[in-house]
């Protein structure tokens, strides 16, 4: 593909969001007052699995300014269950536990009061009688037959049980010189944005409406709380003009919004619930894949990866959701950048008695890689071959794309070795490795860590039908609007919330480009569901692709009619004409002013071809790239688009403290024709920064009694700035060919590589101690217990 | 109990209970939304606010306890010099940095920085990243964060003219 200058995109440019952000002017879900509002508070049970006998919510109700009180049996009467992504209708969730409690934390009953304040007191009046049920926290555990199912009436744990097998494994493996097998554990982490989540609910009697404000980031949401209510699709408005304080995948509130609709409706009064940290640390629901990888590979003496079986157990917690899904998206790249030519994946997720799981950053593909990356290292220790010389010699190659992968996806484009070149030579690699070997000889543990994946990009559902067979979706579409209005002015409407990838930047930059009019005098709107057309919110890192396509053609459809317009005025072929800035030129030096387009299209239909509609409006519903087929024998083409990311770093620390110091870290990124350069490298530094807490620090780490022991931000560890050190990003861009600019995703860049980087430069740095971490996060102590335990005389137990 | 608290130059009077924080009489009874709730345990720094000119959390101070303290917060941080729609040279440099994304943490971070910036003009990278030690930020790594910070400290220097004017 030719090299493309851009007047706007690629450019650096502000971003639009920042201004109101910087002067405390967001318009963020907490912010939204209105008069008569009630406020909710939520009662936890804290047994992990109990039976509840009885909720005795009188004295509660008695207070002054509590308006009511609301349990799940009053719910489950009233509503139905919340959509399950699987096809286990046993697997029933509420809002609030119905008879059950199936996690320590999970809600029983919410208040709903004049004030925050009184409707937490009126918690400590509610007085709940349970009976002590059998729970199961761990998956292997949940497996068995034997286990105390997390619900009885769906008579197992397991929800998702599914092989699939691409290519001749058995053969492969037969042929190969070695295998080896190994185990590793992505611990229970999230997004953890510092925005709780919050909903605001108004119902309407006179109209017969809900308007529902939430810091949300959800496909379809709107369409959920309708079915679950039981009304229909347009008595639900969704605001989508109100501004998320992050989210990354897990502000997906679906029962809070539910909870509070019902109420809202009920009580006739707006009515609101924003977590507290403790309500959305425990009981959100909003924790991320916990994960079990058993994986073997079959490769040859000259490092050739032929085959890989992977066995993917996760621990979804106490309900289903779309949680199950985040073992599909991975099938979309589960060679990861490498030529393996076969593959088994034998899928499992079962439920425990934790919190339910939610969508995080990458939908399931950074445990995947992390899984993928400890296998390349792995080879390359059994072969005692350099780890990099093994990553290339498995690497496609640069001609090889587009390149079909086992199962099923064929990846648009790439050039892995370049990238990896051009790390490292801007690291200057001999000289961190010298630095590393300094390091150890000055006493200090010290290792170079290396990872190299994919982040497919253009969200796409085709993991739904491949993963439940009673799913058809085979669209995954995005929109957008554009009218020039009478003063020749551009409205771009889109139809999502935004948590801070910028889309407010994104569509003003492209429909600039396409219409050659300056992005800072082109606005974009974000107006309720009612006014919106269909999509399906920036998940899977696929705005820049579907709503940026979107509003490119929709652009384009607009210049379009201009250039039609002024061919019809000039008499000429409109193929002969050229745009440029809203004016229209003709070869022969006749010109069509914008002013003059706007005035006939706005006022003169006397002057617009026969036929043509006044106005100068446009949208476009956009289909994903490559999507649109259901899958076959196991097989689908999952996303369009996969960006590379390469990532090196050096981690240092002290033998007996252990707490590792990130001395460097470069990234080598390829997310083709970069819309905004701030916003992409932003996303990027954010998702390393993300990838060192999960690789680190950061777990919902429940004790054996099924207490969730970090439910505070003194015990959920994330990354401070002393924590995350200055990246280097190293650029490279080879632009697909799938998407209208050449651009591919980068809303999870970084983080689906990092943890695999961190946990090798760690493995790397201990390795001489025989020590090999397996499950994350690696925590200073169990850095340091490791390495007493491999060097205390006599003690031959390495730590795994 | 009757208190009346000083906040961005403004004296305002209410009736609050004991156990009022101080983030949520700003947020709810002063009106000003763009201080924000994070953790309400003194962790994240989502609440950060000025208390007589250092950097505070709202969120661990009482109500009660603020009265004769002067409060600022990110509505002011400019005081009266800028006009509304203006940004001050600590936001402009945010935005330049783009050391933001969803936003939720910013105007604790620019305060954080606001607070840096008047002890010590010329912070190094590392006196930056110390500054906002205490400030958690999930989306932006800090990286673009504290590069805002150090374009600021330059800035302040120059000279105090508004960019277009000077030659």
């Amino acid at each position: 593909m030719t090299k493309t200058t851009y007047k706007f995109l690629s450019q650096p440019r502000r971003v639009v969001e920042d201004r109101r952000f910087v002067a405390g002017k967001g318009h963020y879900v907490a912010d939204y007052d209105q008069a008569g509002m009630l406020h909710i508070a939520l009662l936890p049970c804290h047994q992990p699995a109990a039976k509840i006998d009885s909720i005795d919510t009188s004295a509660a109700l008695a207070m002054p300014g509590v308006i009511d009180v609301v349990t799940g049996a009053e719910l489950a009467a009233a509503i139905d269950p919340l959509m399950n992504g699987l096809d286990t209708p046993q697997v029933r969730r509420y809002p609030l536990a119905v008879g059950q409690v199936r996690y320590a934390g999970e809600w029983v009953c919410a208040v709903a009061a004049e004030s925050r304040a009184i409707a937490e007191d009126a918690l400590e009046k509610i007085r709940l009688e349970t009976t002590a049920l059998p729970f199961v926290l761990d998956a292997e555990q949940a497996l068995q037959n034997d286990s105390p199912p997390v619900h009885p009436d769906h008579k197992s744990n397991v929800l998702l049980d599914k092989k699939f097998e691409w290519g001749p494994v058995d053969e492969d493996f037969a042929a190969a010189d070695h295998e080896l097998s190994f185990s590793v554990t992505w611990g229970r982490n999230s997004t953890v944005p510092i925005e709780t989540f919050g909903v605001v609910a108004e119902w309407n009697a006179w109209e017969q409406i809900l308007d529902v404000r939430a810091s949300v980031q959800m496909p379809k949401y709107a369409d959920q709380i309708a079915r679950t209510l039981g009304l229909s699709g347009n008595q639900i408005r969704l605001h989508y003009d109100i501004d998320v304080g992050g989210s990354y995948g897990v502000k997906r509130g679906i029962k809070h919004a539910v909870l509070t609709g019902y109420l809202a409706r009920k009580l006739h009064r707006p009515v609101r619930l924003i977590e507290d940290r403790l309500e959305n640390m425990r009981a959100g629901d909003a924790h991320g894949p916990e994960r079990k990888f058993d994986v073997s590979v079959a490769f040859d003496k000259d490092g050739t990866v032929r085959a890989m079986k992977m066995r993917a157990l996760d621990n979804a917690g106490a309900y289903a959701g779309r949680a199950p899904f985040q073992l599909g998206k991975p099938i979309g790249a589960i060679v990861g950048p490498y030529r393996i030519g076969s593959v088994a994946y034998h899928a499992l997720s079962v439920t425990t008695n934790k919190a339910a799981q939610e969508a995080v950053r990458g939908f399931g593909q950074a445990p995947t890689n992390y899984a993928l990356e400890t296998a390349m290292d792995r080879v390359a220790t059994f072969l005692d071959m350099d780890r990099l010389v093994l990553r290339r010699h498995n690497l496609i190659k640069a001609d090889e794309f587009p390149y079909l992968i086992p199962s099923g996806s064929t990846y648009d484009s790439g050039d892995y070795h370049t990238v990896i070149d051009k790390v490292l030579t801007a690291a200057d690699y001999p000289k961190l490795v010298a630095e590393c070997d300094r390091l150890r000889q000055s006493g200090m543990m010290a290792g170079i860590g290396i990872a190299a994946c994919l982040e497919p990009s253009g969200g796409n559902a085709s993991f739904e039908p491949l993963l439940n067979d009673a799913n058809k979706t085979t669209t995954w579409m995005e929109s957008c609007q554009l009218n020039i209005d009478a003063l020749g002015t551009v409205t771009a409407r889109i139809h999502t919330t935004s948590s801070g990838q910028g889309h407010e930047t994104l569509v003003s930059t492209i429909v600039g480009e396409v219409l050659d009019l300056a992005p800072d005098d082109i606005r974009v709107t974000r107006p309720n569901s009612l006014e919106s057309l269909p999509g399906n919110s920036p998940v899977g890192s696929r705005m820049a692709i579907m709503l940026g396509g979107a509003a490119a053609r929709a652009a384009e459809k607009l210049k379009s009619k201009i250039i039609t317009i002024a061919a019809h005025r000039l008499a000429c072929d409109a193929a002969s004409l050229d745009y440029k800035a809203g004016d229209v030129h003709a070869a022969d030096g006749r010109k069509v002013p914008f002013s003059d387009i706007i005035e006939a299209a706005h006022r003169q239909i006397h002057k617009l071809p026969d036929g043509m509609e006044p106005g100068l409006a446009s949208f476009d519903i956009m289909q994903v790239p490559t999507g649109g087929a259901l899958p076959e024998n196991g097989k689908v083409q999952m996303y369009p688009c996969y960006s590379f990311e390469f990532h090196l770093t050096l981690v240092v620390f002290d033998p007996i403290i252990g707490k590792p110091e990130i001395r460097a870290y470069y990234i080598g990124h390829d997310c083709g024709t970069v819309i905004n350069p701030a916003i992409v490298s932003g996303m990027t530094y954010g998702g390393i920064a993300h990838g060192i807490g999960a690789a680190l620090f950061e777990e919902f780490a429940y004790d054996d009694s099924g207490q969730l022991m970090t439910q505070s931000f003194l015990d959920y560890l994330m990354p401070s700035s002393h924590e995350v050190p200055d990246i280097q990003i190293v650029k490279h861009s080879t632009p697909s060919p799938y998407t209208v600019f050449g651009q591919k995703g980068s809303g999870e860049s970084g983080y689906l590589g990092a943890p695999a980087a961190i946990a090798s430069a760690i493995n790397n740095a201990v390795a001489a101690h025989g020590i090999c971490f397996s499950k994350l996060p690696i925590r200073i102590s169990a850095i340091s217990d490791a390495i007493a335990a491999a060097t205390t005389p006599g003690n031959t137990n390495a730590v795994k | 109990m009757d208190i009346t608290l000083k906040i961005n130059n403004k004296d305002i009077s209410a009736s609050v209970e004991a156990r009022l924080s101080l983030l949520d009489f700003i947020r709810d009874i002063a009106g000003l939304k763009g201080t924000h709730a994070g953790c309400e345990h003194g962790v994240c720094g989502a609440c950060t606010i000025l208390l007589d000119g250092e950097a505070v959390r709202g969120c661990l101070m009482l109500a009660v306890q603020a009265e004769g303290s002067a409060i600022t917060t990110i509505e002011a941080v400019n005081g009266a010099a800028h006009p509304v729609g203006e940004l001050g040279v600590i936001q402009d440099a945010f935005c330049e940095t783009h050391g933001l994304q969803c936003g939720y943490c910013t105007p604790g971070m620019v305060l954080a920085a606001q607070a840096l910036l008047k002890h010590n003009p010329t912070p190094t990278r590392d006196q930056a990243r110390d500054a906002i030690s205490g400030n958690i930020c999930r989306c932006t790594g800090y990286v673009q964060i504290i590069d805002a910070i150090m374009v600021a400290a330059e800035r302040l220097q120059g000279p105090n003219q508004p960019a277009d004017q000077t030659q």
